[in-house]
């Protein structure tokens, strides 16, 4: 009897709980009209960015393109005259992207980042693949001020070895002096 | 004169009763949505309510599927009959005084054959499917129609002691002289309720399509506005049973002066059928044998200790 009082007392608190949800506001937005706030980190179309000194941060060392399980990602390196790597091309299908968010995990340079921004949508399946030009942003993204050539120890143009930020000048190992 | 206004009840009946029913769908949406804290449909027309005849339009653009394997006949008369037999329960509703398409002095009775030959529908629509998923929806609905029935004509039996008649009219007149039912007859109301749920299978009472175990149960294989007549039936249904606690219970048209009677008796009604879909959005499905064990081992021997204890009052006062 008393478990049958219980059970009975459960349902009309769980009718009055749902019926108190008359008062509270919705958690959906009439979306096309009123847009959701959305994280800054939200995971929503990549973009590559640039370095504080207008330079492509992608070293095109394809750690991205391991880490996408969808395997949506393809690039090619290549070389500048003085030794910098940067990427051929560059190219995201994001009709396989799922967002993830891995390949950002992954970029040793901060290059690859996602944007709070998902209204992609196409028409055309072709148009869903995005190239370089299309990736590229001209700003730094989420981590401004960072600059992969400057902290790590790789010569390029306008700055030599030892010149990098809380790098030591380099020693001349075969040197005795001391 | 008298005969035109006869006709204007019918026509005012059944087309009130189909409007209701259509705006009903959108309805139950729009409520669930606010229940689950989302805004529910509230694109087409005046806070979506077009969506009843969007919806009206797309079951009947459908494509109409006879599946092969199907007893063609019963496949096509089943849901057919669930909406004749609810609108055949209207009937005996009286929505104010004088406004009743006909008042019976079995109304009662009639009623709840009306609402026991829907089980047909839904059986039949099982069998006919020749589908296991729809077999097993079809058995589930048979069992729990003829069970639920007992007692809810049970529980009625108070009030026709009470009030020593069947009609709905009278009832509702005994209750203007004396009382509202659903204070001397509480328990009889609750299980009159729950009872009600369970014969117009609505949640938390709707294994005949439980949608988790069953695809969609009964009507699995039917498609366009044969199903829509399905979900008309079962909406006609939920409105029936509302107007009848409203009607039984809570003194159908009756209230204060300051409204007419047929506004008490829809105010009433639709109080009733925000109720069913509260209990939608709130209450799980229970198990299956929870389900038959709850009402033959308790809701049964309650109705008849009610009805016995009816009984003795009367006879002791």
């Amino acid at each position: 009897m008393g478990m049958i009082l219980k059970a009975i007392w459960s349902q009309l608190v769980t009718l009055y709980r749902v019926l108190l949800h008359t008062f509270t506001p919705t958690d959906t937005v009439s979306y096309p009209e009123e847009m959701p706030y959305l994280a800054p980190r939200y995971r929503g179309r990549i973009v590559l960015t640039r370095d504080p000194g207008g330079e492509e941060r992608c070293v095109a060392c394809n750690l991205c393109a391991v880490a996408c399980p969808v395997d949506c990602i393809a690039l090619q390196k290549t070389e500048d005259e003085h030794g910098r790597w940067y990427a051929d091309f560059f190219r995201i299908n994001f009709s396989r992207c799922v967002m993830c968010g891995l390949c950002e995990e992954a970029c040793p340079t901060y290059a690859i980042q996602l944007t709070p921004d998902f209204e992609m949508c196409e028409y055309d399946r072709q148009n869903m693949v995005y190239e370089k030009e299309h990736l590229l942003i001209s700003g730094q993204g989420k981590y401004p001020g960072y600059s992969f050539y400057h902290v790590a120890g790789k010569a390029i143009k306008d700055k030599d070895k030892g010149e990098s930020l809380n790098e030591a000048t380099p020693i001349d190992v075969r040197s005795l002096l001391p | 004169m008298a005969e035109l206004v006869i006709y204007l009840v019918i026509f005012g009946t059944l087309f009130g009763s189909f409007a209701g029913a259509a705006l009903l769908v959108w309805f139950e949406r729009r409520l669930l949505g606010l229940w689950q804290d989302r805004l529910g449909p509230n694109r087409v027309g005046l806070f979506g309510a077009g969506l009843a005849i969007a919806d009206i339009i797309k079951l009947f653009a459908k494509e109409d599927w006879i599946p092969p394997f199907a007893d063609r006949f019963v496949f096509v008369f089943a849901p057919t009959a669930i909406v004749m037999a609810m609108l055949l329960g209207f009937a005996v509703v009286p929505f104010a005084p004088d406004i009743h398409v006909a008042d019976l002095n079995i109304g009662l009775l009639f009623f709840l054959g009306m609402t026991s030959l829907a089980v047909y529908s839904v059986l039949l629509g099982g069998l006919a499917s020749n589908n296991k998923y729809a077999l097993l929806g079809g058995l589930r609905s048979a069992a729990q129609m003829v069970s639920y029935e007992v007692f809810m004509g049970l529980s009625l039996m108070g009030v026709v002691m009470q009030a020593g008649t069947f009609s709905l009219v009278d009832i509702v007149l005994w209750q203007a002289d004396n009382i509202w039912f659903f204070i001397p007859q509480f328990i009889g109301f609750l299980i009159f309720l729950i009872a009600g749920i369970a014969e117009s299978h609505r949640l938390p009472f709707d294994l005949p399509e439980a949608e988790h175990e069953l695809v969609a149960g009964f009507h699995t294989e039917y498609s366009g506005m044969k199903f829509g007549m399905f979900m008309l039936g079962e909406y006609l249904g939920v409105i029936l049973i509302s107007s009848m606690i409203a009607t039984i219970f809570f003194g159908g048209w009756l209230g204060p002066d300051f409204l007419p009677p047929i506004f008490w008796f829809f105010l009433k009604s639709f109080a009733f059928i925000c109720f069913f879909i509260l209990l939608r959005a709130a209450i799980p499905r229970p198990r299956y044998d929870q389900l038959m064990s709850f009402g033959w081992k308790y809701l049964l021997p309650l109705t008849l200790i009610n009805l016995l204890a009816t009984g003795a009052i009367l006879l002791w006062a």
